[in-house]
């Protein structure tokens, strides 16, 4: 039986009537932000999320946008060093932060981070779409001393979603690092 | 030892890229003048707009233009210039077409603004009045009105041979059961995404998310009348796509429509909900029925589908063949018939139809083994086949047989007691489950072009597509070694329509064909050089033919006395030239085609682990034996097979749509609700790949394996579950309330 | 995502004002589900005040005899604290079973007691739904409500709280502080969530002018006998089906205090109090377990998808409670269940 109540409905946004499409636009915010390493003086709206600030403004399209809400873990960035979602963050709220994202990784010279390599050498990707977050959120774990087996790593990228199903030579390339850290 | 590039295992050419976030995909390439773009969806199934009103969202300072069907700029009238090089038989769906609505999500206005943002928030203020029909998203409410459609090229269902019925009734140990798989989305990482760049005077340039470029140049040529000069495609990189990216999906219509008319650079990028607003794999009703004698020898076996479709599409895939192709079965019938629902057209989705035919026949023939008291492993080596029993042909190359072995050797199958339940740990029950898979190893015409420069470095190219399958790598490897060059020094081309025609890139034909054309086109340009080299003063290679030198290092030297050579510079020289350059097309071998099948196979062992008392099913081991033909790149082949399995892993416990009949909608649009598998979710994968030679099958002794990985887990894994609770579960994805609701089988 | 004004105020009491001055405004620190919400039209604030920065908010503190977690601590950090390992690893244990460690990471304690429902039709402004737009009906009933709710029902939600953290702050008897216009005052976990009623569009009984200052945790009493048992649709991050926090005091086989709350089945976490008493001076025993779970299911209705809910939470509550008294909690890696 179809719904006869949508027959009056609305579309996308049932309440939208009650506003304004005319209204101004609230004053851009001053924020300070260090993105890998640089800093840099902005002027953001309060909507604008920090995915939205690096990939549309600051050109850093490296960080990825998946899904825009925190399910997949495509746009995972640092901020002050812990792994987070940066589609759910509003960037005028991150004020005085330091980001570091995929471009931030490598050395200035190039030379890549440890795990940049492990992915590269255990095929821990194949389109790369899901990889920039991949990457950033096992930094973050090799940071943070949770996880220290296969099984741990397991849950710790839980929150990174590979449509590609590289899961098990992402862990394997996590594993590999952790194993030359621990050598040292 | 000198150690070839095709056939060793390598990492990504494109690896770099990929690592650093440096690879730019579809929504990644800008102008100075872009605008982006926002879709608006239809809140009902079926019936019409009675009114759209545009005002506020207008009024927002930034918006552009609001694009509904009422303002829509004149495009082709002809449903036929909608039709892409992949399309299903039928009237494809038009965008902002007229007032109808045909689906529930149907985009039904573009907002267009200076930023994302802003686009966005005035989405929000566009209103639509609807005048809803009554809608029919329920497959098993329109069974009655199935009827035989127009199929897709070699997608109805084989001929039938002997008699199925008269076998069955007559077989003494015979199962028959209603399957069922739950309609999924192809949800890659990256959305669907166009950026066209508008290049002034009617020329744009067009990023797609797309598994075949020149499929959107030919399709915005026909669309918006263009000529082929005046649309570029350029899609270097697609952040997967399954399937989802075969045909040009409406955001490329949306954006190409708005950068036309306003003259400027737009991008439109679906938002993760609005993946759920076109193609997905469809629903269907599957009776499957297998009879036997006594011993095992198969006798019987009959498959029916009703599938669905769209309203304006006929969309079939081959389902209910490979139940008839994957024994030795003298009786066999299968039907296939669809049923039209207020949905979008259902697309092709990895391995389309594969797993979903296999998935029942595969638990037949382990509801078989059950029955007849026998080992589900000496059952398919009892009835194994050599010939493509559909259409009499040999199959070029088969050893399934080693894959069988060489897998079940790997997993430990000899110490399996067959009897469900008989394995416990803990709470939980241990199953082991078996199934084979199939899937059609082809080849499409494709064109590629190699160029040598003095420099020692060659470029390959070809409009093909690499979506994550490591095309780029292969055709690297392939070129490096017909010059003998060092890998490094090789760059791959792909995604730009301007580069040599090559079909939508799927079906697990791309390294056969993108793989052979470039082998052709570097062997055209060794013949030009080995030309030049035997053309210098005294040649070192003497009167040496091109098949007694070999091209390595940089050289082109005697088999029989490496030590005297030509390098290749030298030989560019003597032949007057800075470059050479060679265009070839590989075309699947009719010979071939006529007289044999081509298939690669597999065979999927799988452990899982049922906490009964909770519904809780892990997959704890999987190995995996794979015979598909040559394999150019261990390490990149084995990721399609890891893939393709932790696919196969989604379709048999996680993945569904959940549509509210309704609302004709579906509801869990999202992929925090909508579950495609997580890292804790996927064990350790053991891929063997077993030799198989083919030289018939491709130039290059290729068949594929975008898809292969998939097509026995969802059955080996269900086959697992009934192992270890003696419940036989014929509905995917196997969740919880299914563990705890269905009864063990007597 | 609407129109919207931010401010980030720089004390509890300028935040306090902030919010009274704005009758549509929203608290954002995370920002984990309510900038989600935004992006979906859900949530449409005309102003954010942004606590995330608030001093003297962020701390884990002893508290008497018991613990005090700041709002803003975030989950990451709750979860991890010695403090909250050694004395609540149930309530460790819970928070580690929820989302993932980037969300957690952002995710505050105060923005988790606030989380909203994952109910499909709540998220999807295309559809009705009385707890996103009162009055417009609710399609979940006779739709696709897997996940929904089946107790404490209302004929206008079926909506059910999706928080791990406040199961195990149930079952710990938390105290919620909140401060206001008025002052403080604090609100017992037991009634900071609501049911739905016939007013759907309220989550919690917290005021639209107060500001959440942190948990109080009392007494440390169930530090060896606990668990946190979370079924769901994958093995990790993906929301709860069913989730049961047991805590059990223990002397040798016999009960003592007893405490359960069931996450993934109602409007808020689910508790029984008759069933928990039903435990104390029993030997921990199969039977007494299927009693008590018979007991906390009692008037569990489902709505067709969600049916075998009412079975999967009786059993997972069995399981739950044997795993809590044999001191064998669940872990939230390894997952094979106890």
């Amino acid at each position: 039986m179809a719904d006869l109540e949508l027959k009056t409905r609305q579309g996308f946004a049932p309440d939208a009537g009650h506003e304004s499409g005319a209204s101004a636009l609230p004053d851009e915010i001053p924020i300070t932000l260090t993105v890998n390493g640089r800093r840099q003086e902005l002027h953001v709206r309060p909507w604008t999320t920090l995915l939205d600030l690096l990939r549309e403004d600051m050109s850093l399209y490296g960080t990825k946008k998946g899904c825009d809400h925190g399910q997949c873990g495509a746009c995972t960035v640092l901020i002050d060093g812990q792994r987070m979602n940066s589609c759910l963050a509003l960037a005028v709220t991150k004020d005085g932060s330091e980001i570091t994202t995929i471009e931030g990784l490598a050395s200035p010279d190039g030379t890549l981070h440890p795990l940049q390599e492990a992915f590269i050498e255990h095929d821990a990707f194949q389109c790369g779409y899901c990889t920039p977050g991949q990457i950033c959120s096992g930094v973050a774990l090799l940071r943070e001393g949770h996880a220290k087996t296969a099984e741990e790593i397991r849950e710790h990228m839980s929150g990174n979603l590979c449509r590609c199903g590289a899961y098990t030579n992402i862990v394997d390339a996590i594993e590999s690092v952790m194993a030359k850290e621990t050598a040292k | 030892m000198y150690e070839t590039h095709v056939g060793s295992p390598r990492n990504r050419v494109d690896g770099r890229k990929k690592v650093t976030g440096t690879a730019p995909y579809a929504a990644e390439f800008t102008a100075p003048d872009l605008a982006q773009g926002y879709v608006v969806n239809s809140a009902i199934a079926k019936g019409r707009i009675t009114a759209i009103d545009t005002k506020d969202a207008l009024a927002v300072p930034g918006v552009i233009q609001v694009f509904t069907h009422q303002n829509r700029p004149r495009t082709a009238w002809r449903s036929t210039a909608y039709q892409d090089e992949v399309a299903p038989p039928g009237k494809p769906f038009r965008p902002l077409y007229d007032e109808r609505i045909h689906y529930s999500g149907q985009p039904i206005a573009l907002v267009v603004a200076e930023d994302f943002e802003i686009a966005r928030y005035a989405a929000s203020l566009v209103r639509v009045s609807y005048e809803a029909e009554q809608h029919q998203t329920d497959l098993t409410k329109v069974r009655e009105q199935a009827y035989t459609p127009k199929y897709r090229t070699s997608m109805g269902p084989p001929s039938p041979r002997g008699d199925a019925e008269a076998a069955f009734g007559r077989s003494p140990v015979k199962v028959e059961g209603s399957y069922r798989i739950a309609v999924e989305h192809h949800n890659p990482m990256e959305p669907h995404a166009s950026t066209v760049v508008w290049e002034g005077d009617g020329k744009i340039t067009v990023h797609d998310k797309i598994q075949g470029c020149q499929n959107t140049q030919r399709y915005i040529r026909q669309v918006f009348g263009l000529s082929a000069s005046d649309v570029h495609v350029i899609s270097p990189y697609v952040g997967g796509a399954f399937g989802s990216g075969l045909r040009p999906q409406y955001q490329l219509f949306l954006a190409v429509m708005a950068a036309l008319e306003l003259k400027r650079s737009v991008r439109v990028v679906l938002t993760r909900d609005q993946m759920f607003t076109f193609t997905y794999r469809p629903d269907g009703l599957q009776e499957v029925a297998m009879a036997a004698n006594e011993d095992g020898a198969l006798q019987a076996i009959r498959h029916d589908l009703i599938g669905n479709t769209s309203t304006f599409e006929d969309y079939t895939e081959q389902t209910v063949g490979w139940s008839g192709m994957t024994y030795h079965c003298e009786n066999y019938k299968g039907t296939y018939k669809v049923a039209q629902l207020d949905t979008y057209t259902p697309g092709d989705m990895r391995a389309p139809g594969a797993p979903t035919g296999l998935f029942p026949s595969e638990s037949a023939v382990d509801e078989l083994c059950h029955k007849l008291g026998m080992d589900p492993l000496k059952f398919r080596l009892k009835n194994y086949n050599q010939v493509d029993e559909a259409t009499g042909k040999p199959f070029t190359s088969k050893e399934l047989r080693a894959a069988l072995q060489l897998g079940a050797e790997r997993f430990g199958w000899s110490k399996r007691n067959h009897k469900p339940r008989s394995m416990k740990e803990g709470n939980e029950l241990i199953g082991w489950g078996m199934a084979v898979g199939m899937w059609e190893a082809a080849m499409q015409k494709t064109a590629a072009r190699a160029v040598l420069t003095i420099d020692g470095k060659l470029e390959v190219a070809s409009a093909s597509a690499d979506i994550g399958t490591g095309t780029y790598t292969i055709m690297a490897q392939i070129a490096a070694d017909a010059l003998g060059l060092p890998i490094e020094k090789v760059t791959a081309l792909l995604g730009d329509s301007s580069l040599p025609s090559a079909p939508v890139e799927g079906g697990s034909w791309g390294a056969a064909s993108t793989g052979t054309a470039v082998e052709l086109a570097c062997h055209a340009v060794r013949e030009k050089l080995f030309g030049y080299a035997r053309g210098i003063n005294d040649s070192p290679l003497g009167a040496a033919g091109v098949n007694e030198v070999q091209f390595r290092e940089g050289r082109i030297a005697l088999i029989s006395d490496p030590s005297r050579f030509v390098t290749i510079q030298d030989a560019m020289v003597a032949g007057g030239v800075d470059r050479i350059e060679a265009e070839e097309t590989a075309s699947p071998s009719k010979i071939t085609m006529l007289k044999y099948s081509s298939y690669a196979h597999s065979a999927a062992f799988v452990e899982v682990r049922v906490d009964e008392e909770l519904g809780v099913v892990r997959v704890t081991r999987v190995v995996q034996a794979i015979a598909a033909g040559r394999i150019l790149n261990p390490k990149t082949a084995r990721s399609q097979i890891l893939g393709g399995t932790v696919f196969g892993i989604g379709m048999a416990l996680h993945e569904e749509s959940m549509a509210d009949h309704n609302l004709g909608r579906f509801m869990n649009h999202n992929i925090a609700e909508y579950h495609i598998p997580v890292n804790a979710d996927v064990p350790n994968i053991d891929v063997i790949f077993v030799d198989e030679h083919d030289d018939l099958t491709s130039p290059i002794g290729v068949k594929g394996l975008g898809e292969i990985g998939i097509c026995a887990s969802p059955a080996a894994i269900a086959n697992a579950v009934f192992h270890a609770t003696g419940k036989r579960i014929r509905e995917l994805p196997i969740t919880i309330d299914k563990i705890l609701g269905t009864k063990e089988a007597a | 995502m609407n129109r919207f004004s931010y401010a980030r105020p720089g004390s509890v009491a300028d935040a306090v004002r902030e919010l009274a001055g704005h009758p549509a405004a929203k608290v954002i620190a995370g920002g984990t589900n309510l900038v989600d919400l935004m992006k979906y039209n859900v949530e449409r604030p005309t102003h954010l005040v942004d606590v995330g920065r608030l001093p003297g908010l962020k701390e884990i503190e002893e508290a008497g005899e018991g613990l005090r977690i700041g709002a803003l601590v975030s989950n990451t950090a709750a979860a991890y604290d010695e403090r909250v390992k050694e004395r609540y690893p149930l309530l460790s244990s819970a928070i580690l079973a929820g989302a993932s460690p980037q969300l957690r990471n952002a995710a505050t304690t105060g923005g988790n007691l606030l989380q909203r429902t994952r109910c499909y039709y709540f998220y999807d402004p295309a559809t009705p739904c009385n707890k996103r737009e009162p009055g417009s009906g609710c399609p979940a009933k006779n739709g696709q409500n897997r996940i929904l709710a089946i107790l404490g029902t209302s004929e206008h939600c079926i909506a059910t709280h999706p928080s791990d953290m406040c199961v195990a702050l149930a079952a710990l008897e938390a105290v919620v502080k909140v401060v206001g216009p008025n002052g403080e005052r604090s609100i017992p976990m037991a009634d900071f969530h609501r049911l739905p009623g016939n007013m759907p569009e309220k989550d919690t009984n917290l005021h639209a002018d107060e500001i959440i200052l942190g948990v109080e945790l009392p007494e440390p009493r169930f530090a060896k006998h606990y668990t946190y048992l979370k079924l769901r649709d994958r093995l990790s991050y993906a929301f709860a089906l069913v989730s049961v926090a047991a805590a059990l005091e223990m002397d040798g086989d016999t009960i003592g205090e007893a405490r359960i709350a069931l996450g993934g089945v109602a409007h808020k976490p689910w508790r029984v109090e008759e069933a928990e008493m039903m435990l104390r001076g029993k030997t921990a025993d199969r039977r007494v377990f299927a009693a008590v779970a018979e007991r906390i299911l009692e008037g569990a209705q489902g709505f067709g998808h969600n049916d075998f809910k009412v079975d999967l939470a009786r059993r997972a509550v069995i399981r739950a409670l044997s795993q809590a008294a044999r001191g064998t909690p669940q872990s939230q890696t390894d997952k094979r269940i106890q």
